[in-house]
């Protein structure tokens, strides 16, 4: 058992067990929309805990990338007739070229400066999203064209349940095989100690530049999920609050815990979905629980567990 | 030659000399001690040689060539690593992943091979972990290989900085009171290891309060005082040098100081 | 000329609540190194409550202190129920609780108040003042002074009293201070209330001239933020400078670039000066010590 438990492949595999046995037991439609949801945001949690869990870089302004990759699905399709999977790969490789190009002034800088700084990059990400209602629709957002495939057309929340869920896994797989490698330690090296990393020759700029136009690309493809399954698209998704909402679940389900980025997103996921009854009180019970959240659980759910467990890995 | 060269050197913080005209140079295979008060400047002119600091004046030479202010990371890979004197771990990884960090350099990197875990990136990380298995052995905690850095004894941490520094594979190590705060049991293991670490060939420089180690493995030594060098010799020159004994424990103690330095 | 003095004087409006709101997250900042995302709710509860009890017939002065006071107990509870807990936490943890709270209490104020635009009327009327051609409205020397006001009445405070000089003392070292005697977790909750009672008089003056309701918030704690930050963080001239400032440019920015992107120049320009000066306009660089 703690052999299994602390391979690599154990936490991917899991989660692709996981995927396929809750459709087994979803009772309706609605809930395979609402598990999509939950795939889409773990995606994008996964790649930012990349940066936030394994290299200890904050970044209040992913949702830039994840909104970009969205918007990549809806306007390119539109205005240049791509498909969707080529749209979807452009948008990707377009945060990736943005991610590179801006990520390296914004990574100098330490702590609040940081935070300050992608939390500025975000916000005029989704300002330019707004305004340019030409290409963008403004404020009242745009609609997707639907995804089809050599004719076969990708329509119904279970479709959209597999085709997250595949991604997901594939992102969490990829994730793990990263956070194990070379790279991965070189990351993590510098987390912990710059100045260490950096006398046994570690490119501190480098790497950290790395993880960050990963971890963009994560958010541009979650982005274009999205868009693809609702099928139209607003500029929350680039949102300040978005924004917050992904690095809430990077540390609800807890730092450098892949489990935990799945775990982080289900939880503020499937909240509010539960919680649109109290319509009115949204705002206030959102609110309370990422207080509550954080203070309780301040370590994350799947290291708070795991420690109660008394396994050492999450 | 000199495989380690400093000329001149010199840094200020807020118009406060912390490094005023430090010149030394090091012999290959040498264990060369840096030495002085609190305050003197040691651990400033270590910032300065490795790349963390830039200096305001002066050149540092590493095998001939000139390689003032450079990034600590271009110095590592030209052979020149270091210890810190405040523990700077990676406390979120095993002992011997800390290690393999040190590797770093000797590693293929390759992005995509590292995301897909090709079968590349698996016998790199099998040769690395061996790697840093084989340099914990050496510094003695072979038996720490699977814990976590945050739970290791402090004695224990020191080494492992040690046997990071030295996975990267320096031609010249710098070591920051890599015995302060160990017990005298531990002390004379650190003493054993960084011996046998200048009896493989690898320059040592060492900043070190214990003067009895100090004088014991240092082929010269190099007083600083107020950010200036105050004397250099051997461990016996300095040991009996005038300004040396003033500086430690003022003229009226220098009678008490011959004692206890000897 | 004209153009150019109307553009300073609104910006420089605008700018003056900006360096209020940077103004508060320094205090708290300096105090307890916490960066209270909630500071813009502060401002929202100030304009909100006011308007609330003017309209149910209270007198403008004893409203406005109805108001103040609701900002400060907020802020009082916000530090004792939500970040008093969380002593010790990551920074991320912390910044994720106050934009809790920022959204908690959007989501209180959306209930208790409602979700339409409101104002005040003027202190001392609506008739513009002619200053070289530019028409300035005469609120906006209500809250310029109301700004200088609260300079001084604060600089006294931190300089000429005991418990001012305690709460210096706990932003220059936290655990001296208490090694001295000092009961830092009170110092806290005094910035938490005192930053309160700032924002909310902020929010007060300027809600006669930029309208409130409740949700105006986010975007003035994003802009103080960003205010603050481009100062130099924990340095309360630069957070005054950097509002001013922020003011400054969206006014121009707005006259003479583009209305569109009024809002993102704050962005722009900290994102601008960051990567010039990783430190801020006057902050520190810092040494690394290893």
């Amino acid at each position: 058992m703690r052999k299994l438990m602390s391979n690599r492949l154990a936490v991917p595999a899991f989660l692709a067990l996981l995927v396929v046995g809750l459709a087994f037991v979803m009772p309706s439609n609605f809930y395979f929309r609402v598990a999509a949801l939950v795939w889409i945001s773990a995606l994008a949690v996964i790649g930012l805990n990349l940066l936030m869990g394994f290299a200890g870089q904050v970044s209040l302004g992913h949702a830039g990338f994840f909104g970009l990759g969205a918007y990549s699905v809806a306007i390119l399709p539109a205005q240049f007739g791509l498909h969707p999977v080529i749209a979807l790969i452009a948008g990707g490789a377009g945060c990736a070229l943005l991610a590179f190009v801006v990520g390296r002034p914004i990574l100098r800088l330490k702590g609040h400066y940081l935070a300050v700084a992608t939390l500025g990059f975000g916000i005029l990400v989704s300002m330019v999203i707004s305004n340019e209602a030409w290409l963008t629709g403004g404020p009242d957002g745009m609609p997707v064209p639907r995804l089809a495939l050599f004719g076969w057309r990708a329509r119904g929340a279970d479709t959209w349940y597999w085709i997250t869920g595949g991604l997901m896994v594939i992102g969490a797989l990829l994730a793990v095989n990263l956070v194990a490698s070379p790279t991965g330690r070189a990351l993590r090296a510098l987390h912990d100690s710059e100045v260490a990393a950096r006398v046994v020759g570690v490119d501190v700029g480098c790497y950290k530049l790395i993880v960050f136009v990963i971890s963009a690309v994560y958010a541009s493809v979650a982005g274009s999920a999205l868009a693809l399954v609702n099928g139209f698209i607003t500029p929350d998704a680039a949102g300040f609050l978005h924004s917050i909402q992904l690095v809430t679940m990077v540390v609800l389900g807890g730092m450098g815990s892949i489990l935990g980025s799945v775990v982080g997103a289900a939880v503020l996921v499937v909240l509010p979905q539960a919680l649109t009854v109290f319509h009115d009180y949204e705002h206030l019970m959102l609110g309370f629980m990422m207080m509550a959240f954080m203070i309780l659980l301040r370590s994350g759910i799947v290291p708070s567990l795991s420690m109660l467990i008394g396994g050492r890995r999450a | 030659m000199s495989v380690l060269q400093v000329e001149e050197i010199g840094i200020a913080f807020g118009g406060v000399k912390a490094v005023d005209h430090v010149s030394f140079r090091v012999n290959e295979g040498d264990v060369f001690s840096i030495i002085g008060p609190n305050g003197a400047g040691k651990t400033t002119l270590f910032n300065l040689v490795s790349g963390v600091y830039q200096p305001k004046y002066g050149k540092v030479l590493l095998e001939g060539a000139d390689v003032t202010g450079l990034e600590p990371q271009t110095l590592a890979r030209r052979g020149l690593s270091r210890t810190f004197q405040n523990l700077q771990v990676f406390f979120r990884m095993t002992a011997r992943e800390n290690v393999m960090v040190g590797r770093h350099l000797k590693e293929k990197r390759g992005l995509l091979a590292h995301i897909l875990a090709l079968p590349a990136t698996a016998r790199q990380n099998r040769e690395s972990a061996a790697a840093a298995d084989a340099y914990l052995e050496r510094v003695g905690l072979g038996g720490y290989a699977d814990t976590p850095a945050a739970a290791m004894p402090y004695g224990a941490l020191k080494r492992l900085e040690i046997a990071r520094a030295l996975a990267a594979g320096p031609k010249v190590l710098l070591l920051d009171e890599p015995a302060a705060g160990c017990n005298a049991v531990e002390t004379e293991e650190i003493e054993k290891l960084v011996r046998n670490i200048a009896d493989e060939g690898t320059t040592v420089v060492l900043v070190e309060h214990d003067m009895k180690m100090v004088m014991r493995i240092s082929d010269r030594v190099h007083v600083l005082e107020f950010g200036k060098t105050l004397a250099e010799g051997t461990a016996e020159e300095v040991r009996t040098h005038p300004k040396v004994i003033e500086a430690y424990l003022g003229t009226h103690g220098s009678k008490e100081a011959a004692v206890a330095l000897g | 000329m004209a153009e150019f003095l109307q553009f300073c004087a609104s910006g420089l409006t605008v700018g003056a609540v900006y360096a209020l709101v940077a103004l508060g997250f320094t205090i708290i900042y300096n105090a307890s190194d916490v960066v209270n995302f909630a500071q813009g709710e502060f401002v929202m509860i100030g304009g909100m409550t006011t308007v609330f009890a003017t309209a149910a017939g209270v007198p403008l002065p004893i409203a406005v202190l109805i108001a103040i006071l609701a900002a400060m107990v907020i802020g009082l509870l916000l530090h004792r129920l939500a970040i008093e807990p969380a002593r010790g936490a990551s920074p991320v943890t912390l910044i994720i609780i106050t934009i809790g709270a920022s959204i908690f209490l959007r989501g209180l104020a959306q209930i208790v108040f409602d979700k339409q635009f409101h104002s005040l009327p003027a202190f001392s009327g609506d008739t513009p003042i002619n200053i070289g051609g530019a028409l300035v409205l005469p609120q906006s020397f209500w809250v310029l002074g109301g700004a200088v006001v609260i300079v001084i009445a604060l600089w006294a405070f931190f300089n000429r009293t005991v418990t001012g000089k305690a709460v210096l003392a706990t932003a220059a070292n936290r655990l001296a201070a208490r090694l001295v005697g000092i009961n830092t977790s009170f110092v806290i909750g005094l910035s938490f209330v005192l930053s309160a009672a700032i924002g909310a008089i902020a929010g007060i003056l300027v809600t006669p001239i930029t309208l409130t309701s409740y949700d105006i918030g986010t975007l003035l704690a994003l802009k103080g933020f960003a205010a603050a930050m481009l100062g130099g963080m924990g340095n309360p001239i630069g957070a005054i400078v950097g509002g001013l400032l922020v003011g400054l440019l969206e006014a121009f920015g707005a006259g003479y670039i583009s209305s569109t992107y009024k809002d993102a120049m704050a962005f722009i320009v900290i994102l601008g000066v960051l990567f010039v000066m990783p430190g801020g306009l006057l902050g520190r660089a810092s040494v690394e010590r290893v």
